[in-house]
């Protein structure tokens, strides 16, 4: 195993968080520098009649005003998936320009920006511009979208679907399993719309050099090159090779930090237009309106089951919301990565989803920590609790009959799906049992019905959740849609004198990788954890990269590396081999040298180092250095799963929820730093809790937000929620050298259907099967008195 | 408006506008960006620093409202490079994952601990109601300030 993979090695990035001294993209100050505010949109649906700038531009300290009409705004961001209609239309792709011209389609869309040389002085400037609007009536529910007579977001197309998609086995078919079933469990819900909340807003620097004729743009993203992609082909039409993308330290991203927005592309555009820096910063209002939001599904569902309570069919409709325009994942999100997860750990063999996502009148819907897994988690979870109770089944014995039997991927093949994928390892029994016996399941039935007897609402809930992670074979996205590969990049320079910096296309926003990846480098070269660093972040140091997304980081960036280091150990053999003046395969490689087999001759990693840029002495025909990028392109998703269970207390009067007890037994495949695994899913629960008791997005019925900022969007807070017990099961990922499977998801995807479930449990002798999300108070004692 | 603040053991003197934020004070004029800005109601607590010897918000008052006063910010709180206790448990019981609430954690956690000295978990949560964290789910923060508490009281 080595020093360092598997240990808790604490995190070599804290010092400088501690101290007050990271570097995120508002705390860089360049000379010359202005900043920026935005004239946004006070409807969700208006015509533009006109826009008067004239009062701002002569303003104290304005350098420039634009508007839509100012030659920014030609191409628009561009979307990066494409999902078509059943029938074969193409998805319906609208224009998502940098400035509205003439039409708004969701609150809070952009009009015009003011630069200026302080930020107070293009604040005061933006309220001196004068828009002149006509609101026009909003839709911002993904089903009353679909409704005949729905206020159109774009004119062009006869109604607001972006397209109409299904996966699965034929309709026909699994309605006519249904029908048959000897029961059907249904649901109808909402899905709630979310909004991600990393706690540090967006934030851009757009330099251009007039001397150097390159831009350099500071930004607040997941995955620098991405955005450097879509910005310069896309949206800007500007040369790639003259554009620099610097994202240090980025304070959280959870899916939202992904995309290509369009302050970015703005800023880069008028930097140029100005000849100088130019910086914008959201504040947490402007957050609410434009960082791109999760979930949103209207759901509809029936699960049919045979008379031993072995699932026979699944079928689902649901109207998933777009938003106004299309964010760079978003026709992924309710499709690829929601309807392939529709199996579950189950051996369901029918299975067919439905999806009609329109455009509403909000702002864009895309991956939000999840994304689509979490929801189709949910359903399934959902469902399973529900008709566990509606058969009167036990909920973990109605899982036990219909787990997926074990499986490695190696000696026995991988899974079939009937939702197109192969899952690539599972062992899906272990986790529920070890859950059950963490918390105490056999006796928790008789400690309900003993506070049920004191007044006192106790309830469990289970969820046995799988999703698709380490996104993803470059081929098989591909031929869903995707408009990118989706393989990464890991570049090793092993320096002359041994030290060795990793540039890696991975983005760090809180994982740790300066640690974890250092850690596994360091033991595959048997040096020194201190000898190694891993830089990130800047498309002029990183030759090329994805970024991190979809708990892709080390599964595919981890395996670009591991591909880097074994080129490295192959050429370094053939330098010691003509330093020990013996055959390569006489040698073998550990703790940092290379050594004659059976004796004890041997050259160390730093010699060889030094000898591949002095090559003095020096095998014939062996290029000098020691210095390897790769590409590395997954050949399957992977498929971490396990097992969360959430007790909980109803209080009989007020009807809030405490969350007595959260128990997780996940099994992310080989874990290189425990600790930080943990840390992952102890944070994702929380995001999961959060989505099951309190968060909620709400916009009224003109599509403005009511939930516009922390005073009433409402985020989970420390005493909200329990201490995390987390456990695990390994099973390795049989298909990467680090049989590694990803775990940044995981804690949000299993969790909320336990919360709900566990509190639909406390109240099932009231009546109560199922109740919207977020269960509030207010909600729960609603639906104890009915 | 001319005011003179001791942040962090150093006086200052600066002439300002009145309707600059404390946190905008000290993050353009002095560069102490250590302190974040995370929300504009006072929600957030990711720029929680001390003043008087008491955690506030700084987004929640003005520049000016601090003439005359003592503030420590997060950059205060490490001696050269021994980091503060709080700052060392943090880091032992992996309190931070992003680092963007960080800062704000550490100064209410030294105000949590300044106050109840052994405080239990239920106290810690309560203390931490004015700050959010996205990543950790609090679990950690949690353990990092009993860890901090055993520190400083050992």
């Amino acid at each position: 195993m080595g020093k360092y993979i598997g240990k808790s090695i604490k995190r070599r990035e804290d010092a400088r968080f501690l101290k007050g001294a990271g570097k995120y993209t508002d705390d860089i100050k360049l000379p010359k520098m202005t900043h920026s505010a935005f004239v946004r949109s006070p409807y969700a649906h208006a015509k533009v009649l006109s826009i008067d700038t004239s009062a701002a531009q002569k303003a104290e300290g304005v350098v420039a005003v634009f508007t839509g009409h100012d030659g920014c705004g030609t191409y628009g961001v561009p979307c990066g998936w494409q999902v078509n209609f059943k029938d074969g239309e193409t998805m319906r792709e609208p224009l998502h320009p940098l400035l509205a011209k003439d039409k708004i389609n969701h609150l809070g869309e952009a009009v015009a920006i003011v630069i200026a040389e302080t930020l107070e002085l293009a604040r005061d400037a933006a309220e001196l511009v004068e828009v002149e609007y006509e609101e026009l009536p909003a839709v911002t529910d993904p089903k009353k979208a679909m409704e005949a007579g729905a206020p159109l977001v774009h004119d062009q197309w006869k109604d607001n679907a972006a397209f109409d998609w299904c996966i699965g086995n034929d309709r026909a078919e699994v309605e006519t399993a249904l029908a048959n079933a000897h029961h059907v469990t249904e649901m109808e819900y909402r899905n709630q719309r979310l909004a991600p909340n990393a706690m540090e807003p967006r934030s851009y620097i757009a330099d251009y050099d007039v001397n150097a004729d390159k831009w350099t743009l500071y930004t607040s993203t997941q995955n620098p090159h991405l955005i450097r992609l879509l910005m310069c082909a896309f949206a800007l039409g500007i040369p790639e090779h003259k554009v620099r993308i610097v994202s240090y330290d980025v304070g959280g991203g959870f899916g939202s930090k992904i995309y290509h927005y369009t302050e970015e592309a703005l800023l880069t555009w008028a930097s140029k237009e100005i000849g100088r820096p130019i910086k914008w910063t959201s504040d947490r209002s402007e957050a609410f309106l434009t960082d791109a939001h999760g979930r949103d599904h209207y759901v509809t569902s029936k699960m049919g089951f045979d008379k031993e309570g072995k699932i026979v069919a699944h079928l689902t409709d649901e109207y998933c919301a777009m938003g106004a325009y299309l964010s760079t994942f978003a026709p992924a999100v309710p499709t690829y990565l929601h309807g392939t997860l529709f199996q579950g750990v189950y051996t369901t063999p029918l299975i067919h989803l439905n999806v009609v996502a329109p455009f509403t009148h909000t702002v864009a819907v895309d991956a939000y920590r999840g994304a689509g897994r979490p929801e189709a988690t949910y359903l399934l979870e959902r469902l399973i609790s529900k008709a566990a109770k509606e058969m009167n089944i036990d909920p973990a014995e109605l899982r036990f009959k219909n787990f997926i039997p074990a499986f490695d991927g190696v000696e026995q093949p991988g899974y079939q799906t009937q939702v197109a994928l192969q899952y690539d390892s599972g062992n899906y029994v272990p986790t529920l049992k070890k859950g059950l016996e963490m918390v105490g399941y056999e006796d928790f039935r008789m400690e309900q019905a003993e506070a049920r007897k004191n007044g006192k609402l106790l309830g469990i809930g289970l969820s046995t959740w799988i999703e698709g992670c380490g996104i993803a074979p470059s081929a098989v996205v591909g031929a869903l849609g995707a408009r990118a590969g989706l393989y990464e990049v890991g570049h090793v320079r092993v320096q002359p004198t041994g030290k060795v910096s990793v540039f890696t296309g991975s983005h760090s926003h809180g994982q740790g990788h300066e640690t974890v990846f250092a850690q596994f480098v360091a033991d595959k070269l048997g040096i020194d954890m201190d000898d190694v660093d891993i830089e990130h972040g800047d498309t002029d140091q990183v030759a090329f990269g994805m970024g991190t997304y979809g708990s892709r980081s080390l599964s595919v960036g981890g395996s670009a590396i591991i591909k880097s280091i074994d080129k490295i150990l192959e050429k370094g053999a053939k330098i010691a081999a003509h330093k020990l003046e013996a055959a390569e395969e006489d040698l073998e490689y550990a703790e940092g040298k290379w050594t004659v087999k059976g004796t004890d001759k041997s050259v160390s990693f730093g010699d060889v180092s030094l000898t591949a840029y002095v090559p003095h002495d020096y095998p014939e025909g062996l290029e000098p250095g020691l210095d390897f990028s790769s590409f590395y392109d997954p050949t399957n998703f992977t498929y971490p799963f396990g097992t969360h269970i959430a007790v909980v207390e109803v209080c009989q009067d007020t009807g809030k929820i405490d969350i007595k007890r959260f128990v997780t037994v996940d099994d992310v495949g080989n874990v290189m730093n425990p600790m930080i695994v943990d840390g992952q899913i102890q944070g994702g629960v929380v995001q999961g809790i959060g989505q099951a008791l309190l968060e909620e997005v709400v916009y009224d019925e003109y599509g403005q937000m009511i939930t516009g900022s922390y005073m009433d969007y409402a985020m989970p807070r420390a005493d909200d929620v329990p201490m995390i017990e987390t456990e695990r099961t390994v099973t390795p990922c049989p298909h990467n050298p680090l049989g590694v499977k990803g775990a940044g998801e995981a804690g949000a995807i299993g969790s909320t259907p336990a919360v709900v479930s566990a509190v639909v449990d406390a109240l099932a002798h009231l009546g109560v099967t199922d109740i919207q999300m977020p269960l509030t108070p207010q909600r729960v004692w609603k639906a104890m008195q009915n | 408006m001319q005011i003179t603040v001791t942040i962090n053991g150093k006086q200052y003197s600066h002439d300002i506008e009145p309707r600059i934020s404390l946190t905008q004070y000290l993050r353009e004029t002095l560069e102490l960006t250590g302190t974040h800005i995370g929300c504009d109601t006072s929600s957030c607590g990711a720029c929680t620093i001390t003043l008087d010897g008491n955690a506030v918000k700084s987004c929640t008052l003005l520049a000016v409202q601090a003439d005359g006063c003592e503030i420590t910010t997060i950059e205060g709180m490490a001696d050269g490079d021994a980091m503060h206790p709080i700052q060392e448990a943090f880091k032992e019981e992996h309190g931070l994952q992003c680092g963007f609430c960080t800062p704000g954690m550490v100064m209410t956690a030294a105000d949590i601990l300044k106050n109840n000295p052994s405080p239990t978990e239920e106290e810690i949560r309560h203390g931490l109601e004015g700050n959010f964290c996205r990543c950790t789910g609090y679990h950690n923060i949690v353990k990092s300030i009993q860890l901090a508490a055993d520190k400083i009281n050992s």
